[in-house]
């Protein structure tokens, strides 16, 4: 739910669960775009080419 | 093909039996899945629950789950914020342990919501004066962090290794894994606590109530969910490794990280049933009386629920396993140790019973008597469903991706090229990192 629905209340509770949800997922969110963006950009420059490690 | 995929300098089956093994426990699968498109398509009448049975045999097992796989959150937790570099070589497995059990979770509530296309419903229209939706907002992220830390064990196959971008991707997802760490186990704090908090909070059942700490939203049932699954998960997690190295014939793991482990499991298991008794006494003498009830009322007149049940959890279930665990001769017996994480997994698994089954179970009500609870077939086998699930990813995984990085040196095979003995393990500080 994001403060534009109809059903968001400015209170609390929202601020708590919504608050937790959000970090949770742009943490997530951001993490995950930074590792894919750096294994592009590591690739195109040739690291990690066919060895191990 | 099938050689190609397998991990350098270590030996695996022949591909008939793994197929074979595949195709058995693939059978018990597809039952499951019968009983839960039934459950789809037929709707929640093919199941026993009822007007007293809300919750039932899935809830048990969902809660059951979570605990036991609470070994990913608190073993990625002594790791990557207590320096507990030894756990590395368990960690992997930790992290498939937990992926199955909370993917099973899911799955098991995909099939208890009734119409699976509306759980979207949790998230957009989510009540946020409910413990379960914390709970549901918690399980779905801790998942996808889950998810995140067993994708580079994924990329560490010795052919998708091969591919510059997988290989870059599994390294900067192992650099980057603290930060899911952490928020793994901001989220697994939470959910292990809201599922304790959804029996503590239910005041018209005065055998789960517990009053708040310090008047918080948040019942002693909360924190003690939270503890015991931090106690008990890595005594899973270690039953689970002796008997993957059981059924596999090898030494997986050496031993100063399965002590070490069970060591922590064992303090953690003692503390914590320290503190269930306290709970359980607070209850018996303040709680229940103040409720109107002798604590024995909820223990008598039917025919499954006797005082039996919390000697069991507390005592056989909770004291023996944590003291075998603490003393240092008894935790390295295998017999004790192995034992003493089956009556943990036992206790831990009772406990959840309890809170969800014994509570629908007694009566409320001056009029009403016990009602005891007898799942239906669909119910059973969905329950059994995820336990193939996760058989078979075991399976999977532990042929094909380097899940263990002592099995190598642990178990040499003849002719192996020394020079490429890195290749069967993930290096240092590239294990899965897990919270």
């Amino acid at each position: 739910m994001f403060p534009f629905c109809f059903e968001w209340v400015w209170d609390m509770g929202h601020y708590v669960f919504h608050g937790g949800l959000w970090y949770a997922l742009t943490v997530i969110g951001l993490g995950m775009t930074y590792c894919v963006i750096k294994a592009v950009v590591d690739t195109v420059q040739g690291k990690g080419g066919g060895h191990h490690h | 093909m099938d050689s190609a995929l397998i991990p350098e300098g270590v030996k695996r089956c022949a591909l008939w039996k793994f197929l074979l093994g595949l195709a058995v426990v693939g059978g018990v699968l597809v039952w499951g899945i019968i009983a839960m498109l039934l459950c789809w398509i037929k709707g929640l009448n093919q199941t026993n629950m009822n007007d007293y049975y809300g919750f039932a045999l899935w809830i048990w097992a969902d809660l059951a789950v979570i605990a036991l796989g609470g070994g990913a959150f608190f073993s990625g937790l002594l790791k990557y914020v207590f320096g507990k570099d030894d756990l590395k070589n368990i960690i992997n497995y930790a992290v498939l342990i937990g992926f199955i059990c909370y993917s099973s979770a899911l799955l098991i509530l995909a099939i208890d919501v009734g119409q699976p296309l509306r759980s979207w419903f949790i998230f957009w229209h989510a009540n946020v004066h409910s413990m379960l939706t914390e709970v549901a907002f918690c399980l779905s992220c801790y998942f996808a962090v889950l998810t995140i830390e067993y994708i580079p064990l994924i990329l560490e196959n010795r052919q998708i290794d091969k591919v510059p971008f997988f290989h870059n991707l599994g390294h900067n997802m192992h650099s980057t894994m603290a930060i899911f760490a952490a928020t793994g186990a901001f989220l697994s704090f939470f959910h292990q606590g809201s599922l304790g908090g959804v029996a503590g909070v239910l005041f018209g059942r005065p055998f789960a109530y517990r009053e708040s700490i310090l008047n918080t939203i948040w019942p002693y049932t909360f924190f003690l969910f939270t503890w015991s699954a931090a106690a008990y998960g890595p005594s899973f997690t270690l039953f689970i490794t002796w008997l993957t190295e059981k059924i596999t014939r090898k030494k997986l793991v050496k031993n100063n990280t399965i002590y070490l482990l069970a060591k922590i499991s064992g303090w953690m298991i003692l503390t914590y049933i320290i503190a269930k008794s306290a709970d359980t006494l607070y209850w018996v003498y303040q709680t229940a009386p103040a409720k109107g009830f002798n604590w024995d009322f909820f223990f008598q007149n039917n025919a499954l629920y006797g005082k039996w049940i919390l000697f069991v959890e507390i005592i056989v279930c909770g004291f023996v396993p944590g003291l075998l665990l603490v003393f240092k001769s008894s935790r390295e017996n295998s017999f004790l140790r192995v034992a003493a994480t089956f009556l943990g997994i036992i206790g831990v698994s009772l406990n959840r019973w309890v809170m969800v089954l014994q509570t629908m179970a007694a009566p409320v009500m001056p009029f009403d008597t016990w009602q005891l609870y007898i799942p239906s077939w669909q119910e059973v086998a969905t329950t059994i469903l995820p336990v193939a699930y996760g058989v078979i990813l075991i399976m999977i995984s532990y042929r094909y991706l380097p899940i263990f990085p002592q099995e190598r040196e642990l178990n040499p095979v003849e002719g192996a090229d020394p020079d490429h003995a890195h290749a069967a393990a993930p290096h240092i500080g590239h294990e899965a990192t897990v919270a």
